[in-house]
């Protein structure tokens, strides 16, 4: 069994597990953040992916041991919590506007690969939203209500007053 | 058009599921834990086909975790055979394999453990010992006398054998000027939900009861496990409130939930069985139909289609299930949306030592629309005559409604003419025609897709009495329940888990037209099975009409209580009463708010009229609109409403690499009158995407040792984002005339023509170089090699 110390969503969070363990399990099982699905677990579907930095990974392709340290942002990390449980981010916003999906299942991936893009990305067309989202895989939607919410929550976050590029921020 | 006379119904709305979901908050069955829960992981066989000698499992049992494994034979001596469709007792099936193993990937033992991890290392140390046999994978050689049968005391590979001839066949044959014959096949595709199934049993002894938890599709669920548990139907407690990952009809999970049922009550801890993705595709149940079509069509010089006789043979794997019931849907729209005068359709079900098919979105529908739009195709090329004009003058005519079709069902309302006509405005078809010809100038090949094709909702499930005349099913019914509470809010109760359709919406929406209450204020709650009326769960497109409806109709009641208390308290007739915004108002310009009627019939017993019930509570039981009869002569009324769709899609190819590139794609949908528009959109947008990969990626193949090569999302394609293009749906609305607001179904929407339009558009790219492709999907590989093989 091995110590992991990461950071989760802004928190430092600890755990014992075994070094077979992904990343993805981790999340779930240990630090309770269910939010981050399981799809295929071989790193296709892109269910699963999280922010390390920033950057969309997908957690069934880490393990945890290799997360030591990193900043992790899940889905529970997007929008209110706690007190503020029920306030949506702005590309959390923009899916259900467009009913950007349908079961649910693949959409926290959907909008943390949303997040990453719109990080780097304020602007963009809709072949790079197509690009940035071709690692996820939906079932339900076609994807079109999906490119219709990202290219909206990229203009709403062009409009904002505030200039922060993402919505990782209600903290 | 009808949308502007609703206040909440048709209008842009939020779906209200949505921001659970958007926030990661959905309640997922992998997200439910129960204190001391054990796990349970399957061991796959390795043969397509074995005797069982014995299974070896001391070596996991001795290890640390490991609580039990369980067999085949253990369970079979426990519980009952799991329920087969049609009368084919000598099928006999149990979550697990017993005495032999019928395919690659099936359970052959369980371990149970104190994690998910554990058992599978337990797996591992399992010494199974058989002895390989004979297998069969085709399906029509599966029907040869000479090949061994799947269960040999079934005596045959055949599950299913009807013939059926509806209207003068031979007469049409004999009169029409021509006729072809073609074959086509539908590779074994299906749906594959990002989320598996899983299930979560617990067994309460003091209480005698076993509370299951699953991501489930289907029907009649509940009595299914206490059945096959010999179990009282009131000690199985399903819950609903689950939030189910996608199905598109497979997550049926009978198998699965016997099983972890069944340890749940041995063991008595909770119990929780969710798939890899690994069990998911090659033991999930969870392959669609894999089916052959032989059509002979018969038509005149002017491309008048006067017949058609149509040969289905679908290949069920390795047990019956509900399987051969795929081939009877299709009966309910088996000439399209053409007049064609009669049909002879012979449906044929086998086993093989393949992966069980279960039940995937349309039913059966979107493999015979294909057979039947390539019928279309193959006619118009045959006569040199335009595809599009040979569909519109067969079409039925909006002046021919309700029509009644060979095989006994009457199509309620349509203007396919009006839909198709708005579609080529919408596209710009002579624009599009000129494009593709720009293309194959440019060195490209290039095709236009045309498909046009029915969606059957919300139908009574009479394909069970017509293909097993010993099932005497008339009524497929849907419930809801409505609550006032004593502070005025309302609260209205679904009975069936959702896997994306967004039935809490669906309810809300009408609920609140009803009631003419704005829907967001309106709660809608998922009570357990045993506290739930009679449903049959969001199959065959049915939820708009049947959930929708008796929402309609519990408010509908709701609001007559409503106005009869309101008529008392004012001491008018209730004809001299209005309703508004539930508010009533009298003639003479009084107003009875709601307030004061929900104080009356929660406080005020003195004040309600005579042999009134206090409270504010309803509920409506729907029968299927138009369902009220069994078959007779080998017909039935099948399915109250048809929706329309019309496909139109412009591809282009390299003709060395082959790789499709979808540069437009318009879709003209009827789908009646629309409860949520954005609802209804994605449905279609994702059934596209579906159809797509059904008609270019996704199959389920097997090598020819039986294994299944297609078992992970490397080998298995599904479309992204890249795939599937930019869609434009143009709407038509013709309301249905059985329904409360003339809605008609859509959750099959887009899936049950797109397969057929791709293929037409690849195989007109092609068409200069005499080339078919007959079966589906289309690869890429297949697309280059075919034309290499005839350029070289």
């Amino acid at each position: 069994m091995n110590d992991v110390t990461l950071t989760i969503n802004g928190k430092p969070v600890s755990g014992v597990t075994e070094p077979r363990v992904t990343l993805l399990d981790f999340l779930r099982d240990v630090a309770g953040l269910k939010g981050t699905h399981a799809g295929c677990e071989h790193g296709v579907c892109g269910a699963c992916t999280v922010l390390i930095d920033g950057t969309a990974v997908r957690s069934c392709l880490m393990l945890a041991v290799q997360a030591e340290g990193e900043d992790i942002t899940t889905i529970e990390g997007i929008g209110g919590s706690g007190a503020r449980a029920g306030e949506l981010g702005v590309i959390q916003d923009a899916f259900c506007e467009t009913h950007g999906l349908q079961c649910g299942y693949c959409t926290p991936g959907m909008i943390l690969a949303a997040e990453a893009l719109l990080s780097v990305n304020t602007d963009p067309t809709e072949h790079e939203v197509r690009e940035a989202i071709s690692g996820n895989i939906c079932r339900c939607t076609g994807y079109v209500q999906i490119v219709d919410a990202i290219l909206l929550a990229a203009k709403r976050l062009g409009q904002r007053n505030d200039a922060v590029p993402s919505d990782a921020t209600l903290a | 058009m009808t949308e502007q006379k609703y206040k909440f119904l048709s209008t842009p709305r939020r779906p209200v599921e949505d921001r659970r979901f958007v926030a990661g908050r959905g309640k997922f069955i992998a997200d439910l834990d129960r204190p001391n829960m054990l796990h349970v992981a399957p061991l796959a066989s390795h043969h397509a086909a074995a005797v069982i000698n014995g299974i070896d499992a001391s070596a996991a049992l001795a290890m640390p975790g490991v609580v039990d494994v369980i067999t085949g034979a253990e369970l079979a001596a426990a519980v009952q055979p799991l329920m087969n469709g049609l009368n084919t007792p000598n099928v006999r099936r149990f979550p697990l394999a017993v005495d032999r193993v019928r395919y690659a990937g099936e359970w052959v033992c369980a371990v149970v453990a104190e994690s998910r991890a554990l058992a599978e290392d337990a797996l591992e140390k399992i010494i199974v010992d058989a002895t390989p046999q004979p297998f069969i994978l085709d399906a029509e050689a599966a029907l040869l006398e000479t090949s061994a049968p799947v269960h040999p005391e079934h005596g045959s590979n055949l599950l299913l054998d009807r013939k059926f001839v509806w209207g003068p066949v031979d007469d049409d044959f004999d009169a029409a000027a021509h006729s072809l014959s073609f074959s086509v096949t539908w590779g074994r595709n299906s749906t594959v939900p990002i989320e598996t199934f899983g299930v979560l049993a617990e067994w309460n002894g003091w209480d005698q009861m076993l509370d299951i938890w699953a991501s489930i599709q289907m029907p009649k669920y509940a009595d299914q496990i206490a059945r096959s548990l010999d179990l009282p139907g009131n000690a199985i407690r399903v819950h609903y409130d689950v939030d189910v990952g996608g199905s598109y009809g497979v997550k049926r999970g009978i198998k699965h939930s016997v099983l972890v049922g069944y340890v749940a009550r041995k063991l008595g801890c909770p119990v929780r069985l969710i798939e890899d993705r690994l069990e998911n595709m090659r033991a999930g149940d969870a392959h669609g139909p894999e089916r052959k079509f032989d059509i002979t069509i018969a038509f005149d010089q002017d491309g008048t289609v006067r017949s058609m006789k149509m040969r289905a043979l679908d290949n069920a794997g390795a047990y019956a299930g509900r399987a051969p019931f795929q081939l009877g849907k299709p009966i309910s729209a088996i000439v399209g949306p053409y007049q064609i005068n009669s049909v002879a359709y012979h449906a044929l079900s086998v086993t093989t030592n393949k992966t069980v098919q279960e039940a995937v979105r349309g039913f059966g529908q979107a493999p015979t629309n294909y057979a039947i739009e390539t019928a279309m195709d193959r006619v118009a090329k045959y006569l040199g005559m335009d595809r599009l004009a040979l569909r519109q003058k067969n079409l039925i005519r909006k002046d021919q409604f309700p029509y009644l079709i060979p095989s006994g069902s009457y199509y309620d309302s349509g203007d396919y003419h009006a839909v198709i006509d708005k579609v080529l405005a919408a596209a710009d078809y002579p624009a599009m025609l000129a494009e593709r010809d720009r293309l194959r100038d440019a060195g490209m090949m290039a095709g236009i897709g045309i498909a046009a094709c029915l969606e059957p909702s919300g139908g009574n499930s009479s394909f069970e009495p017509l293909l097993n005349q010993s099932n005497q099913t008339s009524t497929w019914m849907e419930s809801c329940q409505v609550n006032i509470d004593a502070l005025g809010k309302l609260t209205a109760r679904i009975h069936t888990t959702s896997s994306g359709q967004g039935h809490e919406t669906l309810v809300s929406t009408v609920l609140g037209e009803v009631m003419q209450i704005d829907p967001e204020l309106i709660r809608i709650t998922r009570p357990n099975s045993l506290e739930s009326l009679p449903g049959n769960s969001p199959v065959g497109s049915r939820m708009a009409i049947m959930l929708g409806g008796a929402a309609a109709r519990a408010g509908e009641k709701l609001k007559a209580k409503i106005m009869a208390i309101a008529a008392h308290r004012l001491g008018v007739a209730i004809d001299q009463l209005r309703y508004e915004g539930g508010d009533v108002l009298a003639h003479d310009g009084r107003r009875f708010t709601w307030d004061e009627m929900v104080e009356l019939a929660h406080r005020q017993y003195h004040n309600l009229p005579d042999g009134m019930d206090p409270g504010l509570a309803s509920f409506d039981i729907m029968q299927v609109p138009t369902g009220d009869a069994l078959p007779v002569d080998d017909k039935v009324q099948m399915y109250p409403c048809y929706s329309f769709e019309f496909h139109l899609l412009l591809v282009s190819f390299d003709p060395i690499i082959g790789r499709p590139d979808i540069h437009s794609y318009v879709i003209g949908h009827d789908c009646g009158t629309v409860i949520n528009p954005a609802i209804v959109s994605g449905m279609t947008y994702g059934g596209i995407a579906h159809g797509i990969g059904a008609a270019l990626f996704e199959e389920f193949a097997y090598d020819t040792n039986g294994q299944l090569l297609t078992q992970s999302f490397l080998d298995y394609l599904m479309p992204s984002s890249h795939e599937v293009p930019a869609i434009q749906i143009v709407k038509h609305c013709t309301p249905s005339p059985h329904t409360v607001f003339g809605q008609k179904g859509s959750g099959e929407s887009g899936y049950l023509g797109a397969p057929a339009a791709v293929s037409a558009a690849i195989n007109d790219a092609v068409s200069g170089l005499g080339i078919h492709f007959e079966k589906l999907p289309i690869r890429m590989s297949a697309i280059s090699d075919a034309i290499a093989a005839k350029t070289s």
